[in-house]
């Protein structure tokens, strides 16, 4: 009888001790998932940030460059660079071939022109002599360098000759290849070639988007909650509204992008792919986050604050405006920042509103079409070329590098500026 | 134009402000007692100034474009054409004014384009004078009963608490807004498909709509079997089903374990680092499934001889899981913190494990408030894109096999209006209807999750 008490209690702790296991497996198996995550985008990512260069001997032979004697600045600028960067080019092997210095010439990007002109632009003394010139090297080599791509395939399911290769490989051999940050990518808009792409357009998309969002989510929420929480009347008119912000709350964001398109476009014919209609679709988004925060700490800032105001003979706008609104700005302002965080990692909207447009241009305002970084996330990631893949990790760092700063300026404001009250 | 009147009248705003409180002054150095503080003065002046003009200046916005081109297509009224002509013209000579025109200028053109310009440099002028005399209006009388020293607090009161009221508005108009362009072009949808063709067709092919010929009259017959959105409807479920069975048990084991077992210190930390999860964009987590776990799960299923497409239902609903476990677990875990301790207390004293107290008491309390998580954390599976636009199929399988591809009501709309889009199309159409169809299952699943989560909350305060 005794034993099988026992036997019965250590079943039970053994239970006891399985369930707890599990919890912890499940916690174990979450914080797995986000360091696989994490370290899966790095390890991708890192190499990104990282530039192949080629150092190619360039003759800047006025000849072939159609420059006669004592050039002026103009004629630099429409001078014929075709010519010399195709030479320094072939003259890499002196015994290539057309094909092979066709293979040559896509070596490097198919900007090289343009890096020699601005060789040539930043020091005009450089007419009849030589020098070496840095130039873009083409993405297919840039993997190659960073060791991503997989030599051991057979030549034909390759983007990269044996011969390019031979070529490369002399190259680096020699001291030829130099592997320099990568300032482009943060400069250049996007681009069709892996090598020139940068990130430059979406980030400014993303930053008018944003401020978009923020100078009209940021008010009406706020107002909307002041009114809420201090103003209005309990009835069945408020209990909608409230109803109806917690809904909204929770509504798919790509319902908000059906709005923007049927609304924004098709009604108000505002332009398509800009950030502006980015933006108020955003905003449309944010609000009710924007309005939950800003209730909550208006809630949170206790009746006797506003029954002294009261007191001394505030009206009760004033006792709003003066002091319950200013003591709870911390809580607000740092839920409008994580709502704002949020819009920024948003993608399925602004794609339907026609954000995923090629733009190869930086935009100036909210009025140009642009990408967003997400949205470039996404046009890079449906890319087939190599070199893209590197690129998406590295926009998605850039991206997380954001979201953590403005999660982490929200705790600051939190935690700084928040009163507490016992 | 408009922006330097914008201006403006923000400008003279802000003047009247200080024009007005310094008023207020004066009226006090003559020792009469001011009825509000002055600064009250100065609002009250600025509201009357600046209100009126911005409501006419944007009443003119609106319609001024309207009236030129009713003004200008007057011309032709009589001459039968059609409205699509008569919009035409109207284009033309706007651009022709513009010196943006390319075509060829026939003389009605050049008229219209000559009476454009006129009739907009008229609306200029008068509204410049309008908007003026409104403000000149507006701040004598407001100056008047400043000067008079009647109640100037209350109205300005008056003013802010409707701007609030207008404020709180916006969320109701936001769904209304949401609910109007998804309304018509579903109606216009369903002209063409029958309703019963949509709801119970089993073919989902709109490629197969956009193919016709745009000279083509309408013809319904044509879209039969094409807008079955059955197995739309069938995968967008599957695939939340699977990232439920990925969220559920860890999301939930999570939760009870950082309420119930978990050390202040463990929960400090694991709590924040679980709900990073959460903050990570979904284009990121689609990224991951579409790179590395479809591959990954591939490789794995021809390894052990099966079948996988590298665009698998399970790969996306996996990651999909993934992303969903935060907010499984901190919902679970705040509705089981606050089941009040003396169910615990109760439960240990008869001698149950912590564990048997968990399963046998806790749960049981808790089960509305973590059906509620559940049901929440389904809503936003089944509105969840990028993941499922980016790692599983874009064609609609109707299929329970994990394995093979499948398509979701998210990922159709966007593959139907990725890139331009002509309105008017029953393909187009179609995603305002799959859009229609989101949105009410959403609502259904959030309204009834919010009641049982408040009832819940209801008990035990």
């Amino acid at each position: 009888m005794n034993k099988n008490k026992e036997q019965l209690l250590n079943k039970r702790y053994k239970a006891e001790q399985r369930f707890r296991l599990y919890g912890l497996s499940a916690i174990f198996m979450a914080l797995l998932f986000l360091t696989i995550f994490i370290f899966k985008i790095f390890s991708t990512g890192y190499s990104a940030f990282q530039k192949t260069w080629l150092i190619v001997p360039v003759t800047f032979d006025a000849e072939l460059m159609m420059l006669d004697q004592n050039p002026s600045k103009e004629d630099l600028q429409d001078a014929d660079y075709y010519d010399i960067a195709l030479k320094s080019m072939a003259d890499l092997d002196p015994n290539a071939n057309e094909d092979q210095e066709n293979e040559l010439k896509r070596m490097v990007s198919y900007f090289f022109e343009k890096e020699i002109k601005n060789e040539l632009l930043n020091d005009p003394n450089l007419i009849g002599k030589t020098k070496e010139v840095y130039l873009t090297a083409s993405d297919d080599l840039d993997q190659v360098f960073k060791g991503n791509y997989p030599r051991d395939l057979p030549e034909d399911q390759r983007r990269v000759s044996d011969y390019q290769l031979k070529i490369f490989d002399q190259l680096v051999s020699n001291g030829k290849v130099e592997s320099k940050f990568n300032i482009s990518f943060f400069t250049n808009a996007d681009s069709r070639e892996a090598e020139l792409a940068g990130i430059a357009s979406s980030f400014m998309g993303s930053i008018f988007s944003i401020l978009v969002c923020l100078m009209i989510a940021f008010p009406v929420a706020v107002l909307a909650a002041i009114y809420l929480e201090e103003f209005a009347p309990k009835n069945r008119f408020t209990d909608f509204i409230e109803v109806n912000i917690n809904n909204l709350a929770a509504v798919p964001s790509i319902v908000f992008g059906l709005l923007g398109l049927g609304v924004l476009l098709a009604i108000f014919h505002l332009p398509r792919s800009t950030p502006l209609v980015g933006g108020i679709t955003l905003s449309l988004m944010t609000l009710p986050t924007i309005i939950i925060a800003a209730r909550a700490s208006l809630k949170a800032v206790p009746p006797s604050i506003r029954e002294a105001a009261l007191a001394m003979g505030a009206s009760r706008m004033q006792t709003t405006m003066h002091h319950t609104v200013p003591l709870s700005m911390p809580g607000t302002l740092s839920g409008t920042i994580i709502g704002l965080a949020q819009a920024l990692g948003e993608t399925a909207p602004l794609i339907l509103i026609g954000m995923v447009a090629f733009v190869n241009t930086i935009p100036g305002s909210p009025m140009d079409p642009a990408a967003s970084l997400p949205v470039q996330i996404y046009i890079w990631a449906e890319s087939a070329e190599r070199g893209f893949v590197e690129k998406v990790s590295a926009c998605i760092m850039v991206l997380l590098g954001f979201l953590i700063i403005m999660n982490l300026f929200a705790q600051i404001i939190r935690h700084k500026f928040e009163k507490k009250w016992s | 134009m408009n922006l330097i009147l914008f201006t403006f009248i923000v400008l003279l705003g802000f003047t009247s402000y200080y024009f007005g409180r310094k008023k207020a002054y004066t009226i006090q150095s003559t020792k009469k007692r001011l009825t509000a503080l002055p600064q009250f003065y100065g609002y009250y002046l600025a509201i009357w100034c600046a209100i009126p003009a911005f409501i006419i200046f944007s009443l003119w916005a609106i319609f001024e474009p309207t009236i030129v081109k009713l003004l200008i297509l007057s011309d032709y009224s009589n001459q039968g054409y059609l409205d699509d002509e008569l919009n035409l013209l109207y284009e033309k000579s706007k651009a022709l004014s513009r010196g943006q025109f390319t075509g060829e200028i026939t003389p009605f053109i050049e008229a219209s384009a000559e009476k454009y310009l006129s009739l907009r440099s008229i609306a200029q002028s008068s509204k410049v004078v309008i908007v003026l005399s409104a403000i000149i209006a507006s701040v004598a009388y407001a100056y008047k009963r400043i000067s008079s020293n009647s109640r100037t607090r209350e109205p300005v009161e008056k003013f802010l608490n409707a701007v609030l009221f207008t404020a709180s508005l916006a969320a109701i108009l936001t769904t209304v807004g949401i609910v109007f362009s998804l309304i018509f072009q579903t109606i216009d949808f369903f002209k063409v498909i029958p309703l019963f063709d949509f709801v119970f067709g089993t073919h989902w092919y709109p490629a197969k709509a956009f193919v016709r010929d745009s000279s083509e009259a309408l013809d319904p017959t044509m879209y039969s079997d094409t807008f079955g959105a059955v197995p739309i409807f069938a995968g967008t479920f599957f695939i939340a089903f699977i990232a439920m069975c990925v969220a559920i048990p860890i999301g939930l084991m999570s939760g009870i374990y950082l309420a119930e077992y978990a050390s202040t210190k463990v929960r400090q930390y694991a709590k924040p680092l679980i709900e990073i999860l959460a903050g990570i964009p979904t284009v990121v987590y689609g990224f991951f499934a579409a790179l590395t776990v479809g591959p990954f799960l591939k490789e794995l299923g021809t390894s052990m001889g099966l079948e996988v497409s590298a665009e698998s239902a399970l790969a996306a609903g996996g990651v999909m899981g993934i992303m969903i476990i935060p907010f499984i677990s901190s919902l679970s875990d705040d509705v089981i913190t606050s089941v009040p301790q003396s169910l615990r207390d109760g439960s240990y004293a008869m001698g149950a494990t912590k564990s048997e107290t968990i399963k046998r008491v806790i749960f049981p309390a808790a089960l509305p408030g973590i059906v509620g998580s559940i049901l929440l954390g389904v809503s936003r599976a089944v509105g969840e894109t990028m993941i499922v636009v980016m790692a599983s199929g874009l064609a609609a399988n109707l299929t329970l096999n994990p394995l093979e591809s499948t398509s979701t009501i998210t990922a159709q709309i966007v593959v139907i209006l990725i890139g331009d889009q002509a309105f008017g199309d029953p393909k187009t159409q179609a995603a305002f209807a799959l859009g229609m169809s989101l949105f009410l299952v959403t609502l259904c699943l959030n309204i009834v999750a919010l009641r049982v989560v408040k009832k819940y909350r209801e008990k035990y305060e």
